[in-house]
């Protein structure tokens, strides 16, 4: 069940401190983020560093777990230990440095190797809004990821491994109002415009006699006009066909009587909005259909509006989401483009209400408060209509006991994928490798490298079988360079993967923006990275 | 996992593993050993040119990975809204030089690394300055401000009589730029990948649009030539077909998308400008740390040699191999400039006011190491002021070709701007030579 979201107050200080991050996320995501705490494992630099961010971002609180000593070569690789703290607590070191670089976030540290309190105390991680575990073997990741999933506290795994490296999100489930999409086309329906838009395109007379009043009709009027004659004389349908829409943008053109008449060229320009799609998106309707779109009790405030939403959908929206109500600035009169608003903003507002009333019902019907959604809530739902996104990710464990065959014939065939799928074996080779030499190839010098090679050649079958993929072979360059890397945490990669972990952690509390899917895949050799969705 | 009984750890136990052991996807020149990390760290010098969100991201990297001879200028001052992500910085150091707190930040907890800091505008550094540097690592964010190291970097740049560039007058730079989650990291070896100013059609001066949003834009010319049909190029440009090598052509299309882009209506579009988190800045300047790292040492193969991020929807990355502009004005072995050699330099820095690519005034000529004329401060002028009525033939040493750099006033799209520009000087009745190459000359 989901709290109400509340406008938060910030003092003045704190605002313009945070300002540069607040034009991304607003007051909204800033909030989410100054109430998560988040657990990090392991502070080697993928840690720190992946923590660094976050607190720089102003995160509530952390909470560090490392068992483990500064020691010198330490001092080589990560910036929040320095000569005095030789010797001392990694944990306590590293903590004491983040907390100098906000002193608003709550920090704290666990003096405990993080595969011991996996095994040990499970419970442990049941109070985290987020767990970040870097640096984990396989065996580890999958014990955690199940205490996780079973806690339903998010999960980000982060691993840098000489040149390679990777990250994982792992949630059940992560949905998403405000995604925030790049590019989106408007809303403006004129492919499919409601009744009172239509009335007030009556209204106005393209034919004009008057030039200045004829290069400020804004080119919604001009093309929904133009889009119906059109529709009378083909069977009430819309261009389709690349000859129609050809000789529908050349109409539109020819109405053009003078070079200075903007609008009409906007209109020329918008044409392909004419030819959009009616109705919602394929994904949108993936979504409507999806099984816990079908409510009870229990769902969350997310589902609730989707089932809404699928009921507006096919009633009142006759096929469409409602109205998004904003328009993009457009050549035109001040009165109509006033006008126009209204009546956008009007439907918008209209559809909302519909909307509100559905939610209050379903919730009745379930057995919950009626206005335990807000409407700020339903608003914004409504506006983002469009653009949601469900996010969800398998189990480690299932990955890797079962991964898609059809992503993993991808992968295997093509060039591109060749050094990401190689090194995401390998990274699951050393750890057997380890698991059975109780060292990591390569890990000292003085030791065989050339033997640790064969031996994880001899090892790696074992991943790749487990997989599906007998018969792969792994680069030979590949498998002696994993070697050569020893298990190095190098500052730059560990700054690379730790920023990538951050910023995921960053969508995934405040909700907003589209988090990876599958597993980050980093290559620091050619910088070819891959993600990969097994 | 250590032993207690072996000896002390190296600091650079993680570093070690990469520069002294052999490896397979390696550079050409990689001579692994101890030897090649202690010449790292007391001979290599890198400069960073910025102080901010990319710059104190820099610095702590490359400190990190073996450099102890680092530059770091920057002319800006500490702001509160800078906090959230150049963490050098804390709420007390507000209104002190970037540069000066940052060097001495990361000099406090990285010890053994030297870091100058120069609290200047980079245009006011003799070139010679950056010539001291074996790798510039840009964290800036204007277009200018990386035109401007562009044109000194690769203004370094000398080529042999058959157009080969010279080896150790190439001064590689590795450049960043963020904004949002949005970002990109390129390598650039002058005389061997692309400029900045090769790829300068990637970004449209006039319009203030994020940097590397732009870099998506195909770099074959396949790609371009449907992407141009699309926003019917032809319908515009009647029979001209479309060239993705001319400028204007690309120009236009850049243009075209930008309008396509607004009129898209995206809410919020203008909201996006001047956003800045800290974790954008840390993948890439990682990046940009990295590459710099390889590029020095061998031990790994480089970036080839430009990386695009994507993060707000998803996670995308992707890397593009641009091409070099032959003719390049900057990195290019020089536009042409054919002379008698009677032409006195007054005259020749006329000429540059007059010649279409150049549209040059007020310049200022250097013969290599010489200045033949300055037009500031005024001591130097009037000092250098005799040389105008002399041969610009005898004035370079009486040879029959050489590279002159001149510096001045351009005139680009109405717009003004300091530029530096690589000349190849060709004096024609010296020798009885003639060069094949057309020019503008006397």
């Amino acid at each position: 069940m989901e709290k109400d979201e509340q406008e938060p107050t910030m003092s003045e200080p704190t605002k313009t401190k945070y300002d540069r991050q607040l034009r991304i996320w607003g007051e909204v995501g800033q909030a989410a983020l100054e109430n998560a705490s988040i657990c990090l494992l392991n502070c080697g630099p993928t840690g720190s560093e992946a923590l660094k961010n976050l607190v720089l971002g102003g995160i509530g609180s952390i909470t560090v777990v490392d068992g483990s000593k500064v020691e010198i070569g330490d001092l080589g690789n990560n910036f929040m230990v320095d000569k005095k703290s030789v010797g001392e607590s990694k944990a306590k070191t590293v903590c004491a440095f983040l907390q100098e670089l906000n002193d608003a976030v709550r920090a704290n540290f666990v003096e405990e190797n993080p595969d011991s309190l996996i095994l040990t105390d499970p419970s442990f991680f049941s109070q985290f809004t987020l767990v970040i575990a870097t640096q984990l073997v396989e065996d580890s990741m999958v014990k955690l990821d199940r205490i996780c999933r079973e806690a339903n506290v998010m999960l980000v795994f982060a691993r840098s491994y000489g040149l390679t490296g990777l990250v994982r999100i792992s949630v059940k489930e992560h949905t998403i109002i405000d995604s925030k999409p790049d590019h989106f086309l408007d809303d403006l329906r004129l492919n499919n415009p409601w009744p009172e838009l239509k009335r007030f395109v009556e209204t106005i007379d393209l034919k004009t006699p008057d030039p200045i009043a004829y290069k400020h009709i804004p080119y919604v009027v001009i093309l929904v006009k133009m889009a119906d004659e059109w529709a009378k004389t083909h069977s009430s349908n819309l261009p389709s066909t690349r000859e129609e829409k050809r000789e529908f943008k050349d109409l539109v053109k020819s109405k053009m009587v003078s070079m200075d008449e903007d609008n009409y060229k906007e209109a020329v320009e918008a044409t392909f909005k004419v030819f959009a799609p009616r109705g919602i998106s394929k994904e949108i309707q993936e979504i409507i259909d999806d099984r816990y779109a079908e409510v009870g009790s229990n769902s969350s405030a997310f589902w609730v509006m989707v089932a809404a939403l699928k009921e507006f959908v096919s009633n009142e929206g006759d096929g469409e989401a409602p109205l998004e109500g904003s328009m993009p600035d457009m050549t035109s009169s001040t009165e109509h483009y006033i006008n126009l608003q209204k009546i956008y903003h009007t439907k918008a507002e209209d559809d909302c209400l519909s909307m509100e009333q559905r939610v209050k019902d379903i919730l009745a019907k379930v057995g919950r408060d009626p206005s335990s959604i807000s409407k700020q809530t339903i608003k914004s739902f409504c506006k983002n209509a469009r653009k949601l996104k469900v996010c969800r990710y398998r189990m480690i464990e299932d990955e890797f006991s079962n991964p898609s065959v059809t992503e993993l014939q991808k992968c295997l065939a093509s060039q591109d994928y060749s050094s990401a799928i190689g090194f995401y074996i390998l990274l699951r080779a050393v750890d057997r490798f380890a698991a059975t030499y109780n060292k990591f190839p390569g890990q000292f010098d003085g030791g065989d490298i050339e033997e640790d090679a064969s031996r994880l050649r001899t090892i790696a079958p074992s991943v790749i079988n487990e997989m599906g993929c007998d018969g792969y072979e792994l680069p030979e360059e590949l498998c002696n360079e994993m070697c050569r890397f020893g298990a190095a945490e190098l500052h730059v990669v560990a700054a690379f993967i730790g920023g990538i972990a951050s910023q995921e952690v960053i969508k995934l509390i405040t909700k907003q923006f589209v988090p990876m899917l599958g597993t980050f895949v980093f290559n620091g050799i050619d910088h070819n990275s891959q993600s990969l969705t097994l | 996992m250590a032993d207690l009984d072996s000896p002390p750890q190296s600091k650079t136990r993680d570093l070690d593993k990469l520069l002294l052991r052999a490896g397979n996807l390696v550079g050409p020149d990689f001579y692994p050993g101890a030897e090649l990390r202690d010449d790292i760290r007391d001979y290599v010098r890198i400069l960073v040119v910025g102080a901010g969100g990319l710059g104190c991201e820099l610095l702590k990297d490359l400190a990190l990975s073996g450099f102890r001879n680092l530059d770091v200028i920057d002319m800006d001052r500490i702001e509160v809204t800078n906090l959230n992500r150049q963490f050098l910085f804390r709420l007390e150091d507000v209104g002190k030089p970037k540069a000066e707190v940052a060097a001495k930040r990361v000099m406090e907890r990285v010890s053994g690394v030297e870091i100058v800091p120069h609290f200047s505008r980079i245009e006011d550094k003799e070139l010679d300055f950056y010539n001291d540097f074996n790798i510039i690592a840009l964290g800036l964010d204007s277009i200018e401000a990386r035109r401007y190291i562009n044109g000194v970097a690769c203004g370094f740049l000398e080529y042999d009589e058959d157009d080969t560039p010279r080896r150790e007058t190439i001064k590689p730079m590795v450049d960043g730029g963020t904004e949002g989650f949005k970002g990109h990291a390129r390598v650039i070896v002058p005389g061997v990948t692309p400029c900045f100013e090769c790829t300068i059609w990637l970004f449209p001066p006039q319009v203030k649009f994020p940097l590397c949003t732009l870099a998506e834009t195909p770099r074959n010319a396949a790609h371009c030539i449907e992407y141009a049909h699309l926003i019917k190029w032809h319908e515009v440009h009647g029979g001209k077909s479309f060239d993705p090598d001319e400028p204007e052509h690309m120009k236009w299309v850049y243009d075209e998308a930008i309008k396509r882009a607004e009129l898209f209506g995206i809410p919020g579009c203008g909201e996006k400008h001047n956003t800045a988190i800290a974790s954008t800045n840390a993948i890439i300047s990682a990046a940009c740390a990295l590459e710099t790292l390889k590029i020095v040492s061998g031990c790994s193969k480089t970036l080839a040699n430009y990386l695009t991020y994507n993060g707000g929807e998803g996670l995308h990355t992707k890397v593009t191999e641009f091409e070099r502009d032959q003719d390049c004005l900057v990195c290019g072995p020089g536009i042409l400039i054919e002379l008698d050699t009677s032409i006195t330099l007054q005259k020749f820095i006329d000429m540059l006011e007059e010649h279409p690519k150049l549209l040059l005034s007020k310049a200022s000529v250097k013969h290599g190491k010489d200045s033949l004329y300055m037009q500031a401060p005024p001591v130097l002028e009037e000092m250098h002021r005799p040389n105008l009525s002399k041969p610009l033939y005898d004035l370079m040493g009486r040879v029959q070709k050489d590279t002159v750099h001149v510096f001045g006033t351009a005139l680009k799209n109405e717009e003004k701007h300091s530029s530096l520009t690589k000349l190849r000087v060709v004096f024609k009745g010296a020798d009885g030579v003639t060069d094949m190459d057309t020019a503008i000359g006397a």
